[in-house]
């Protein structure tokens, strides 16, 4: 398996080959004077050899470029990679200042609202994109196309550039589309590529000030400005430090995008120099902190992630115990995490009935208009009544409330 | 191309709309006519006469070796030489039989192996110095090829298990002498495959051979005094035995456990195939099924178990190809028996070997269009794979989409005749998309099945009207076939271009009944 690298100025290479590797290519670009050849080796040339080769030709065209040498070695991958590791390679060989090729555009799903359901979100590696294409199968709240820590440094230019080319190409369903950034500086140019492919929300990682939280905003208010954007985009933030969870009420609050706030647990705990276990005792204070700190913003807390994929009863009891807490949702870094991660974080059905009983109640009261709402001999708080009509609303957007008894 | 298929190829079109060709290896042949049509008539074949009164009287049978094994039986140019593949990539007995052939100077052999595995590779050079003629057999890896090059020089025939018992038994082959491998028998010639050092679970393949061949050969490294109970292969049937060292590599006869596929989207094609059982009724007390050992598979059988524990449901049956989760749903209650054809891990080889409710059986019992019944219609649903299916619903599993040879077909047509038929296949691999237009090579039609279960949903035959009321309601993802064949063409970049292929036939696909279904031509 050959992993990428600029080999020097003159060359550009991007993408991986290999036995092992599927839906993936390699890409070599020599930048040269006179023809344009191409060299081609695919596992699926019988098939797709001349698709290929019209699509290298009409990519280099879009980039502006007309002659060089370039050398494909593809192992099944579908068009939309196809086109970013070409660009890729191009660019890095400095050439190709021409237009972008963008591959053919799905329709969009409908923007994703402030408040909506966030029980998963199914991490994808952004280099890695085998695990694109199905994603949106899963069924996951959201999927998130992540730049940061799963992208080895050097690969952050070519792993951008197919992120663009996945919002752009891959149906993820009703999957709530998110983009993992990196830090800022680097984090503006993941930005500048991403945006106008508007993906639903950005995660900020690693935030400690309510300043990172207003930078990502701005750079997003300006490329939303230049290309014309109407739908929102959204901001969650990711606190993974002592001083993050310090100032979680600044950060939650420090701009209108931010619909919700993270932990990111490994980065935490390693910040405190301790290590994380599969109950998470010794992260209760700083969980606890974002969840009280959302909740003063009117945001959504959503939980890290569960590491193990192969124990999913330590997930299931997370999950109960992270809804316990007051967090809506966390993180899956594997498919098979989805089921069970929905199943913890749905309301169980005597809690969905006593909640429509009050809901119910209110109504009664308030077509009767009398200030006071009871069930049987007791009376209900108002508070009580607002949790309740929270709670049924929440329950028919998990689909467990019947639709003979939805008002 | 192939020198005796080339003198004679004359093509016509089956009742499949396939072109295939009227004579293979010199003999006429019957082209598809369809679907339970063609029943010939005539009495069955049988081996010559013998007398016991030519075998000692103590019941020993043992020779020295092999080759004085197969001197004895008369071996000689252009025999047909049959084996068993109960011993896959492990055997040592098939190759080294062909080889001692050759050592006694013998030509243009037909070799009839139940199936091939790349551990038989060696052939093609048996075949190279013109020892074997041709095989007829499961062939893939360098075997399959060998034969879609146009180098065999007879041409292959394809059948399944059901249909290999069928060509023995209305005289298509005449087995002149089988070579059984034996895990275990005794001097008189009873033998069983599920004790000893190279236990391999059933031996059921080998049984029409030990039946039908005129001379019978078992091969042993764990004789034991008579009698060998049980006795799978009956001693009666039985010309010599042979002891050697080792019959097979055990690590490679079975596998240690079998995996569970641990790919998300096949993980989703199971569960789905699960779910779509249970929201049909077909999961319902004292229901069969029969599923293989492949990946999605075996999640398959472990979502149903679950199903199943949930709503308190008992099979009365489950088919093997066994494994180790069929076996532990008949030690939890969730079935009664296990009828098995081949056994495919230890756990599975132990229970056969212990548990009489897990039962040895045979293609004669399972599979055979000659038998008064087959169990395989008599099963409420098998769950297998594919490498091709089209939008009339028909399948392939012998070729790759390029043509090549790349299965065998093994149980899979005969397992057609089940209540319902479900392949549970990816609908692309390697952008390749896997529903088609037509199928490069027709190996079983789409009248006989039912649906298909794709990551992108599920297609169910127009023919199946009660399954489509069956699932209405439920939030199975039901679609029609064309629609998911369009979703995987966008994304794959659109229809894959077709590849040339010759119009050289290289070898037949037979349907169950014997006659011709299709024809695989020579790739370059």
């Amino acid at each position: 398996m050959a992993t990428t690298a600029e080999v020097s100025a003159r060359v550009g290479e991007a993408g991986r080959q290999g036995k092992d590797v599927r839906s993936d290519l390699f890409v070599r670009f020599e930048p040269r004077e006179g023809s344009l050849e191409i060299e081609l080796k695919s596992r699926v040339s019988l098939y797709y050899g001349d698709n290929i080769r019209a699509q290298a030709k009409s990519v280099l065209a879009s980039l502006g470029v007309f002659s060089g040498k370039l050398t494909i070695v593809d192992e099944g991958a579908l068009p939309f990679v196809i086109g970013a590791r070409i660009e890729a390679a191009v660019r890095r060989t400095g050439s190709g200042t021409g237009k972008r090729w963008l591959p053919e555009a799905m329709p969009r799903p409908e923007h994703s609202s402030k408040d909506r359901l966030r029980r998963s979100r199914l991490y994808l590696p952004g280099a890695e994109p085998k695990y694109f294409i199905n994603a949106g199968l899963h069924h996951p709240d959201a999927i998130i196309l992540d730049l940061e820590d799963s992208v080895h440094a050097a690969e952050k230019d070519s792993s951008r550039i197919l992120v663009r080319n996945t919002l752009r190409a891959v149906d993820f369903g009703s999957a709530e589309r998110m983009v993992r950034i990196n830090q800022l500086p680097l984090g503006y140019q993941d930005l500048e590529e991403i945006v106008p492919e508007h993906p639903d929300l950005i995660l900020i990682p690693k935030v400690e000030h309510p300043q990172q939280v207003l930078e990502v905003d701005r750079k997003i208010s300006d490329l939303e400005t230049r290309e014309g954007i109407k739908q929102p985009i959204w901001l969650m933030p990711i606190l993974e430090s002592a001083l993050g969870i310090e100032n979680a009420f600044a950060i939650a609050t420090a701009s209108d995008r931010v619909c919700a706030l993270t932990i990111g647990l490994e980065d935490y705990t390693a910040d405190l120099g301790i290590s994380r276990t599969r109950t998470g005792e010794e992260t209760q204070f700083a969980r606890s902190r974002v969840v009280n700190a959302a909740k003063a913003a009117g945001l959504q807390a959503i939980d890290s992630v569960f590491s193990d994929v192969a124990d999913l009863d330590g997930l299931r009891s997370w999950g109960h115990q992270s809804r316990a807490m007051g967090f809506e949702g966390m993180g899956c870094i594997h498919p098979s995490q989805i089921q069970v991660i929905h199943e913890a974080y749905a309301p169980s059905q005597t809690e969905i009935e006593k909640a429509m009983k009050i809901v119910a109640a209110f109504e009664d009261a308030k077509a009767r208009g009398l200030g006071v709402v009871s069930l049987g001999s007791k009376m209900i708080d108002p508070p009580v009544v607002n949790r309740a009509v929270k709670l049924v609303q929440r329950a028919k957007q998990m689909g467990l409330v019947p639709a003979e008894v939805t008002r | 191309m192939s020198e005796s298929v080339k003198q004679q190829v004359e093509l016509l079109k089956n009742a499949a709309g396939r072109e295939v060709p009227t004579v293979v290896n010199g003999r006429e042949q019957v082209a598809y006519q369809g679907v339970g049509q063609h029943k010939p008539s005539g009495r069955k074949a049988a081996p010559t006469v013998c007398s016991n009164a030519d075998f000692p009287k103590n019941g020993d049978k043992r020779v020295p070796d092999l080759e004085t094994a197969l001197r004895l039986c008369g071996l000689s140019d252009g025999m047909t030489i049959s084996s068993h593949h109960h011993l896959r990539e492990g055997d040592r007995v098939a190759l080294p039989a062909l080889q001692t052939a050759a050592k006694l100077g013998v030509k243009d052999l037909r070799w009839f192996p139940s199936a091939s595995f790349p551990c038989h590779s060696p052939v093609i050079d048996l075949m190279e110095q013109g020892v074997v003629h041709h095989i007829e057999g499961s062939m893939n890896g360098p075997l399959g090829d060998y034969c879609s090059h146009g180098r065999m020089r007879g041409s292959g025939v394809l059948r399944s298990h059901g249909g290999r018992w069928q060509a023995i038994q209305d005289g298509e082959v005449h087995i002149d002498i089988a070579v059984i491998a034996a895990p275990t028998a005794d001097p008189f010639g009873n033998a069983n495959g599920s004790h000893g050092p190279s236990a391999c679970g059933s031996i059921g393949f080998a049984l029409a051979d030990s039946i039908y061949a005129d001379k019978v050969i078992v091969v042993t490294d764990n004789l034991v005094p008579f009698p060998c109970v049980p006795w799978q292969i009956q001693g009666n049937n039985v010309d010599y035995v042979v002891e050697v060292p080792s019959i097979g590599d055990p690590s490679k006869i079975v596998s240690g456990t079998t995996q569970i596929t641990r790919s998300p989207d096949r993980l989703r094609i199971a569960e789905m195939v699960a779910r779509f059982l249970k929201v049909t009724g077909i999961m319902r007390n004292g229901f069969s099924f029969q599923a293989g050992a492949g990946g999605i598979a075996l999640a398959f059988v472990d979502y149903l178990r679950g199903y199943m524990r949930q709503a308190g449901v008992k099979a009365r049956f489950v088919r093997g190809g066994s494994t180790k989760y069929l076996v532990e749903m008949l030690q939890e209650g969730l079935t009664d028996y296990i009828l098995d054809g081949q056994t495919f891990d230890l756990d599975a080889v132990k229970s056969i070997a212990s548990d009489p409710r897990h039962v040895p059986t045979s293609p004669f019992t399972s599979y055979n269009y000659h038998g008064k019944g087959n169990f395989a219609s008599m099963v409420d649903a098998v769950i297998l794979g594919a490498t091709e299916v089209d939008v009339n619903f028909n399948g392939n599993v012998v070729t790759h989409s390029d043509g090549r040879l790349l299965h065998g077909i093994g149980g899979w047509q005969n397992c057609l005749f089940s209540g319902c038929t479900i392949l549970a296949l990816p609908s692309f691999r390697d952008r390749i998309p896997v529903i088609v237009d037509e199928v490069t090579t027709l190996t079983g039609p789409g009248e006989l099945i039912d649906v298909i279960v794709t990551e992108r949903g599920i297609a169910i035959n127009p023919r199946r009207q009660d399954l489509l009321d069956a699932v209405k309601g439920s939030d199975l993802p039901v679609r029609p076939i064309e629609e998911i064949k369009q979703e995987v063409e966008q994304i794959c970049g659109g229809k894959p271009a077709k590849p040339r292929l010759t119009d050289d036939p290289v070898a037949v696909v037979k349907w169950v009944d014997g006659t011709v279904l299709d024809t695989i031509w020579r790739t370059e």
